[in-house]
């Protein structure tokens, strides 16, 4: 078997009193993961700029292949690599951190056009419709309207297969958490928590606060790239009536 | 892995036992899409078993949990269980455990009395040919991917098996000299600080060493609710939602740790004080509920030795198998 470099006692934690404005920053995960973190952790500082930065580095670790490395994870300000340290050193994985860093640090992304979202609101299909309406001293029509009209970006993808979390929500719309989370959630239920707005692909359990339906189809594992969104596409939601979101679940 | 048309008989599922699913080496590459790693809890125990009946690493298995199945084979295979200490008769005969051993068309194996560790390895010779999805044979019960139908198997199932593979196994001539570590009436679970231990106030990994944990009843494949002492949580800081690993040890508001397993989430938001080492997490996946355990940090320079050795007592009996 090769010899593979055993990481002296340092190599992982960053030096004490590094200026924690200067990203990226590595820090070992366990033995096997590592996380290059290019933002703050806070929710207050959800930044789509970090999460372009995050997005363009997770797709160039991604087109690298490094032999050993396991998974790329983008989320909010950070890409967890996931890699076998049998196979590839950690000190190794930093330095191609660093140069893919480099290069995509700048990168523009390419402009897309947003996915369209139609959605029933309210009703059956958003049963904290009147709650949110309540705690944000709006009419359920206003919330419709200030959720339908920003472009949302697509932070990250977690939680459960294609849930996707898109940001940022007008400040005027943001709610906490349910305090209870509910057993479950109907599929393709639309909700709301703080700064940002999700999807919930599958019936599972669920916190947001919920304020629509769609029928779109989040996830399929048939289809070649299952999630109908993932991080970096752009979003708008549209409020339909319905009969159409019946019509479209039926198609 | 084996190609070609699989068994038409397979395994019949008399009585499923309390959570029984096929399971492999994992599902890599799709966090990214949501999709969690699963496979099995203790991959060392998997890939031991595997290797008595000559089936290549990332054939799968069953993971057999707490109360076993009682499973009716159709053709003559070569079979081995390993990880948890169970009582295991083969049409009324005692079948040993950690080594390979024949089953006959119509053979009944049945599962007793549970005696150490959680969770056990059914490898058949072929392996589970149950279809692919993602790239890997692993249930994920929640999501409902993989495996037998994305669930746990249920009495009535037949699981299909791949074409015995081409080079038979003789059973006497692999006896597996490794012992795998087992929990005892109180486990040690190494970790290294971290990703977020920078989060938690000094003095909190040493509370944390200095803590004596049970595993809890709400206790699954997902992770493991750690019950008694309580750990100083970080400032109320509302946190973004991160990636996971497994053996996490994420700390939320009520200062309970839960300890991430194979069927986490891919991101969540609670801050993460430690992780147990890759060569403990086969340990870690044999725990029940009720178990005790506690943790001790260690470098990631005694992890990777730690794994290094556990990778070439597995390899020993791999390549013994294979020649």
């Amino acid at each position: 078997m090769t010899d593979v470099p055993v990481p002296g006692p340092d190599a992982r934690r960053p030096p004490a009193g590094s200026n924690a404005a200067s990203w990226p920053r590595i820090v070992g995960a366990g033995d096997s993961a590592l996380l290059v973190e290019l933002g703050p952790p806070e929710s207050a500082s959800i930044d789509a700029a970090v999460n372009r930065r995050v997005v363009a580095l997770a797709g160039a670790l991604g087109r690298a292949g490094v032999a050993g490395v396991r998974d790329v994870v983008p989320a909010f300000h950070v890409v967890a690599v996931h890699f076998d340290p049998l196979r590839v050193a950690f000190e190794r994985l930093v330095s191609v951190v660093h140069e893919l860093a480099a290069l995509t640090g700048t990168a523009e992304e390419a402009e897309t056009e947003p996915l369209v979202v139609p959605v029933w609101y309210g009703g059956e299909a958003g049963p904290d419709l009147d709650e949110v309406a309540r705690q944000t001293r709006l009419e359920p029509g206003e919330v419709i309207a200030l959720h339908t009209t920003p472009t949302y970006r697509v932070f990250m993808v977690g939680f459960t297969p294609g849930f996707p979390y898109l940001g940022c929500v007008d400040e005027r719309l943001r709610v906490p958490r349910r305090s209870q989370p509910r057993t479950k959630v109907a599929a393709g239920s639309v909700g709301l928590a703080g700064a940002q707005t999700g999807i919930y692909p599958a019936e599972t359990p669920g916190g947001w606060q919920i304020i629509g339906r769609t029928a779109l189809r989040l996830f399929d594992p048939r289809r070649a790239e299952p999630c109908l969104l993932n991080a970096g596409c752009l979003v708008r939601f549209r409020s339909v009536a319905f009969e159409e979101f019946e019509a479209l679940e039926g198609a | 892995m084996m190609r070609g048309a699989a068994s038409s008989e397979g395994i019949r599922v008399v009585e499923a036992g309390l959570l029984t699913t096929v399971q492999d080496l994992g599902r890599w590459g799709w966090q990214s899409r949501g999709v969690s790693v699963s496979g099995a809890m203790d991959l060392r125990a998997l890939r031991l078993a595997n290797a008595l009946v000559g089936n290549g690493a990332s054939a799968a298995a069953l993971e057999v949990t707490l109360v076993g199945p009682t499973l009716c084979f159709h053709d003559r295979r070569l079979v081995a269980i390993c990880g948890a200490e169970f009582d295991v008769t083969v049409s009324g005969r005692a079948a040993p455990m950690q080594s390979a051993f024949r089953v006959e068309p119509g053979d009944e194996l049945s599962f007793g009395s549970r005696r150490r560790g959680a969770r056990a390895y059914v490898a058949i010779g072929g392996g589970c040919a149950v279809p692919a999805e993602f790239g890997s044979r692993a249930t994920q019960v929640a999501a409902g991917i993989g495996g037998y139908l994305g669930r746990p198997l249920t009495a009535g199932d037949r699981v299909p098996l791949g074409p015995v593979p081409d080079a038979d196994v003789d059973p006497g001539a692999t006896r597996c000299t490794y012992r795998l570590a087992l929990p005892g009436d109180e486990t040690v679970l190494r970790v290294v600080p971290g990703p977020q231990d920078g989060l938690f106030g000094a003095g909190t990994l040493d509370a944390l060493q200095a803590a004596r944990f049970r595993v809890g009843r709400i206790s699954d494949r997902m992770g493991y609710r750690l019950e008694g002492s309580r750990l100083p949580t970080t400032v109320a800081l509302e946190l973004l939602s991160t990636p996971t690993v497994v053996g996490g040890l994420q700390v939320p508001h009520d200062g309970h740790p839960i300890l991430l397993m194979a069927d986490r989430q891919t991101t969540g938001g609670y801050p993460i004080l430690a992780t147990v080492i890759s060569a403990d997490l086969g340990l870690a996946g044999q725990l029940a509920p009720g178990d005790r355990l506690s943790f001790q940090c260690c470098s990631v320079r005694e992890a990777i030795s730690a794994l290094i050795a556990e990778e070439r007592a597995l390899m020993a009996v791999e390549s013994l198998s294979s020649s």
